[in-house]
């Protein structure tokens, strides 16, 4: 007891006059948390920046010197053009797919009245705390050759068909791993749009289709985008699902990352495209919270 | 009384499948009693569990992300309550950018904090350390234990706090008696949030776990690549039964449709 109670005890908060004083106390109680992160997060990150400018020597596996040659083989070379190309490819059709299935199911879930509307939010969001190689696992097994789909593909007489393996199985799971993150912010732009506008244009004679067109649509687009960043970002980097589903020949960039430094050793080219996804990563980051605030800003303005 | 139509309705009853669907066959196939991963069609059998719990390997990487979970959970949030009171109490020079630091691990992709990790660790001869494994995991999960402490401060009543002070309580009885109960709904619901965030992480600690801290999560990867038996449905059953107390634990004490629709 005694032995946390000067640990909690600057803790308690000052009485206002000590507020206007310079402030040493809120450093005292962020610099525990402060120092970590700088350890884990700063510095670990600067010294991956300088390692992806070392030379790699594949004879002794030694690091050293100064070179761009990675950055110039993984922006011309065509084996990592290609996985570039693919992991954007698969990102924007599973972002499109969470769009197609994800806006409209929120809306449907927003209509709904409770209990039901709780129950089924908590369905679509709780696989989200799913360990994701649990659920990469549930949709080998679905996918499988003697799994239920392709079971229903032989009893319709299609015929089994190769599915693991392939872009559309990655896509399929990284839409069901992505789309809460969908459902979420359209969810809550939802919450802020006042039903009764919506029953005015129903009112005034207008269809439900020009309703939802003229009326919801324009209010959710700004949930719709940030959504869409989100997903797209996560999806980019996403590692487990075609680690798992997409085999050896179907490389995304994280896997290939994990390949430079755990079966080749070569960190400096795996540091090197890990930096280009951080920076891919944090524009298309950087620009949802523009959006995000720029939103509540016009809406509080 | 409900207010959609038909199509609505078909087309929700098809996404719920699509949610459930993996989770649900996984769950299904590890009671299977055959050798393949197949439905149980003749009868249930608890063969797999019982295999899981008498393979070494599981078993210790199962008490690894047990033990990482709680520690990384527990330091995070010993560190984060005083760091979310002075970012939401205090103006100080440097508190947007220690606000954005610590909220960073959000935004920056856990391969790119593995792969960085790994060279500091390999740097300072760390690799393979425990101690080390779980600093790493505290500073994944504490970004989610601040947002919902961050949000507790945030809409606290400080005269209750001005009452204790005039009626001579000292600062320690004071946090203790009075801040602390206050904001205990944030605290137990990011010691949740963050327990469940370090036992699923995969990607992250890949990179920095040695044979002998390999997580549950990162010993299934590995043996999902090599082997495919209904040993690996069966640790899955168990995760998400462990997944669903926690998140059944987290709806009571802090409402789990607050910390994931406010999470984003």
């Amino acid at each position: 007891m005694s032995a946390t109670v000067p640990d909690t005890a600057p803790a308690s908060p000052d009485e206002e006059t000590h507020e206007r004083r310079f402030p040493t106390a809120p450093l005292f109680l962020s610099a525990p948390a402060a120092l970590l992160f700088a350890a884990l997060v700063l510095i670990p990150l600067f010294l991956t920046a300088l390692l992806s400018f070392n030379q790699f020597d594949y004879a002794t596996g030694r690091t050293s010197g100064f070179t761009l040659e990675h950055y110039l083989s993984v922006l011309t070379d065509e084996y990592y053009l290609e996985i570039f190309l693919r992991t954007f490819r698969i990102s924007a059709l599973a972002t499109a797919i969470c769009v197609v299935i994800g806006v409209p199911e929120a809306y449907i879930l927003s209509r709904m009245s409770n209990p039901w509307r709780s129950i089924f939010l908590l369905v679509i969001l709780a696989p989200l705390l799913v360990s994701v190689v649990v659920r990469a696992f549930g949709w080998s097994m679905l996918l499988g050759p003697e799994g239920p789909v392709n079971a229903a593909l032989m009893a319709f007489g299609i015929g089994r068909m190769r599915l693991l393996y392939t872009e559309g199985t990655v896509i399929v799971a990284l839409v069901h791993v992505m789309l809460p993150f969908m459902v979420i912010p359209v969810w809550t732009s939802l919450q802020k749009l006042d039903p009764a506008v919506e029953q005015a244009a129903l009112s005034f004679g207008a269809s439900r289709g020009t309703a939802i067109v003229r009326v919801v649509a324009p209010q959710i687009l700004p949930g719709i985008l940030s959504g869409s960043l989100i997903v797209f970002g996560l999806s980019a980097s996403a590692f487990a699902i075609p680690g798992l589903l997409g085999g050896r020949r179907l490389k995304m960039v994280a896997t290939v990352v994990y390949d430079q430094y755990l079966s080749d050793l070569n960190w400096p080219m795996g540091a090197a495209v890990a930096a280009l996804l951080l920076i891919a990563n944090l524009i298309v980051m950087l620009t949802y919270h523009r959006l995000v605030e720029g939103h509540y800003r016009r809406r509080l303005g | 009384m409900t207010r959609n139509g038909p199509v609505a309705l078909i087309f929700h009853t098809a996404v719920v499948i699509f949610m459930l669907a993996p989770l649900a066959i996984v769950c299904l196939v590890a009671f299977t009693p055959e050798n393949t991963l197949s439905l149980p069609t003749n009868g249930f059998s608890l063969r797999w569990f019982d295999a899981v719990f008498h393979h070494p390997d599981f078993v210790q990487s199962f008490w690894n992300s047990l033990w990482l979970a709680v520690l990384s959970a527990t330091l995070a949030v010993v560190l984060a309550v005083p760091a979310s009171l002075a970012i939401t109490r205090w103006e100080f020079p440097g508190r947007g950018f220690l606000n954005a630091l610590f909220l960073s691990p959000l935004i920056i992709p856990h391969l790119v904090l593995g792969v960085a990790m790994l060279r500091l660790f390999a740097i300072v001869g760390a690799t393979g350390s425990f101690g080390w494994l779980v600093a790493a995991h505290i500073v994944i999960v504490t970004p989610y234990v601040m947002r919902l402490l961050i949000a507790a401060i945030s809409g606290f009543d400080r005269s209750v706090e001005q009452a204790a002070f005039s009626l001579g309580a000292s600062e320690a009885t004071v946090f203790r008696r009075v801040t602390l109960p206050m904001i205990l709904p944030g605290v137990t619901g990011g010691w949740l949030i963050a327990f469940i965030n370090s036992f699923d992480e995969l990607t992250m600690s890949i990179f920095i776990t040695s044979p002998s801290t390999v997580t549950l999560p990162v010993r299934m990867y590995m043996y999902a690549t090599e082997s495919i038996d209904p040993m690996m449905a069966a640790v899955s059953a168990l995760i998400i039964g462990i997944t669903a107390v926690a998140v059944l634990l987290l709806d009571r004490v802090y409402g789990l449709d607050r910390i994931l629709v406010g999470q984003h």
